[in-house]
């Protein structure tokens, strides 16, 4: 009986796993067991949320393995972590402790300003944000096996997500509508492989799946995104910065689900207590801004 | 035939994509009322412990118990077929019990452990390319159920008159043998109109 590890099938196949649910980022492994009970599909494991991030300031790196693996005993569903951009090393170490997903993010400070790490060296399957189709299909060509929006992380502010979302499916659009001639040109626009292009003028979408992250902070940003076309969705700091993390969550995970049902919605929107305050994308410098520390 | 998908979580496009191929009408459910008028059920991967939220949330259980007990042919794939089993190894969560089967949860390890097999099935002539991705397996089976293919981890593809389970996941590849072979137990669901 012939057995393959780490096939592009297995990877992309655990991203597919997880359409239509949300995962979440949390601290300690009380956080993680409420948002497994809460319904999450998975957690992300982090030392600091983005939010926190963003206010204490200097250099962000990958959590220490000793909270991840005890996470990762504390829940019976998938464990994402993150490493610097570029930090190839950071995510050996990740893969060598059974991490189930690496998130390869911005929210870290960027350990290599030119270059993602060659995700094809590993058996883990990594998910990286993007901005626009050529970002996407850039980390796609690098090995990547699930996209999610960039957003702006640790805002509580929806706008940056919608702006992703709406430009990856606008551009999706208009190569479904070229002609194959004209592909050529624009595969060396985007920066990005032809056969990968050509692949998103097949199937109308990108060959992996693609998830709303950054700002999402209620059922109703939830029910917004998978209506813009997300896969599924991330939520950062919106659930453990709000006053009530267990009801938001189980909020966020119904929404993400019923997000066509507006009647459903409002009963679900309903009492949920504060949400974290959020941060106006205006009164961000470009030094501020996470989305804007790779391409 | 009318083949509904349960859409609470999880991968539900390649199941729809795979019944379309095998000549089915499919399409997503997510209400009581849509699992009353369908001929078939497809529970299928993602998280068991999201769907079973869902279900007791949104109040589901009771409609697919009732079509359950009326024949009707439910398969689940992966995290479905946790759903559907009678006793899940370690974890106290929900499950319909539609199959009398102990499941182990993640009984190949973590997802690096995932793989693709080629697998040996009752009643396929060749191989079925299997995709294994965080996979439960089963074991004690039930003195009523079928095992239809097994791995050295425990039992991977099962029957108990209408319902049907694997561990591995088909709608992610190209091979349409074991939607076909859920298709075929609908089929007779409808033509005979009694519990298989």
């Amino acid at each position: 009986m012939e057995e393959k590890y780490g096939t592009v099938k297995v990877k992309r196949g655990l991203a597919e796993m997880l359409k239509g649910g949300v995962i979440m980022d949390v601290t300690t492994v009380e956080q993680a067991k409420i948002a497994e009970a809460a319904g999450a599909v998975a957690v992300m494991a982090l030392e600091r949320i983005p939010a926190d991030i963003r206010k204490e300031g200097g250099v962000a790196r990958m959590a220490d393995p000793k909270l991840v693996k005890d996470i990762m005993n504390a829940v019976s569903i998938p464990v994402m972590a993150k490493v610097r951009i570029g930090h190839f090393a950071e995510a050996q170490i990740l893969e060598a402790i059974g991490i189930d997903f690496i998130d390869e993010s911005e929210v870290l400070t960027p350990a290599d300003e030119v270059h993602h790490i060659n995700k094809w060296n590993f058996k883990v399957p990594f998910v990286c944000g993007a901005r626009n189709l050529g970002e996407a299909l850039r980390r796609i060509a690098e090995g990547a096996a699930m996209i999610r929006t960039k957003g702006e992380p640790g805002t509580g502010n929806i706008v940056e997500a919608v702006r992703h979302m709406r430009i990856v499916m606008d551009e999706i659009r208009k190569v479904q509508n070229m002609a194959e001639e004209e592909l050529y040109v624009e595969a060396k626009e985007l920066r990005v492989p032809f056969d990968l292009l050509k692949e998103v003028k097949e199937l109308g979408r990108l060959p992996v799946v693609n998830f709303a992250a950054g700002g999402i902070a209620t059922p109703a940003d939830a029910s917004l995104m998978m209506q813009l076309g997300a896969d599924g969705i991330f939520v950062g700091s919106g659930i453990f910065k709000s006053s009530n993390p267990k009801k938001r969550a189980e909020a966020i995970v119904a929404a993400t689900t019923y997000y066509d049902d507006p009647k459903i919605l409002a009963k679900i929107s309903e009492d949920l207590g504060e949400e974290m305050p959020g941060i106006d994308i205006r009164d961000l410098t470009d030094k501020d801004k996470m989305q804007l520390r790779s391409e | 035939m009318k083949i509904g998908v349960l859409a609470l979580q999880g991968a539900v496009s390649e199941h729809i994509d795979m019944l379309k191929r095998a000549g089915a009408e499919a399409f997503p459910v997510r209400k009581k009322e849509e699992i009353e008028k369908i001929d078939g059920l497809i529970v299928p991967g993602g998280e068991s412990t999201t769907m079973g939220r869902l279900i007791k949330a949104f109040e589901l259980e009771e409609t697919i118990r009732k079509r359950f007990s009326e024949g009707m042919p439910i398969y689940g794939t992966c995290a479905g077929m946790i759903l559907l089993s009678s006793e899940i190894e370690g974890f106290d969560q929900f499950k319909f019990g539609f199959i009398h089967l102990t499941i182990v949860r993640n009984a190949f390890g973590r997802q690096v452990d995932s793989k693709e097999i080629d697998l040996t099935v009752k009643g396929f002539d060749t191989p079925f390319h299997a995709i294994f991705i965080r996979a439960p397996v089963g074991k004690n089976p039930g003195a009523n159920v079928k095992v239809l293919s097994e791995v050295p981890e425990g039992i991977v593809f099962a029957r108990e008159n209408n319902v049907l389970v694997s561990a591995f996941h088909p709608e992610l590849g190209t091979d349409l043998r074991v939607h076909q072979y859920f298709l075929d137990m609908v089929r007779k669901f409808l033509t005979n109109k009694e519990v298989l």
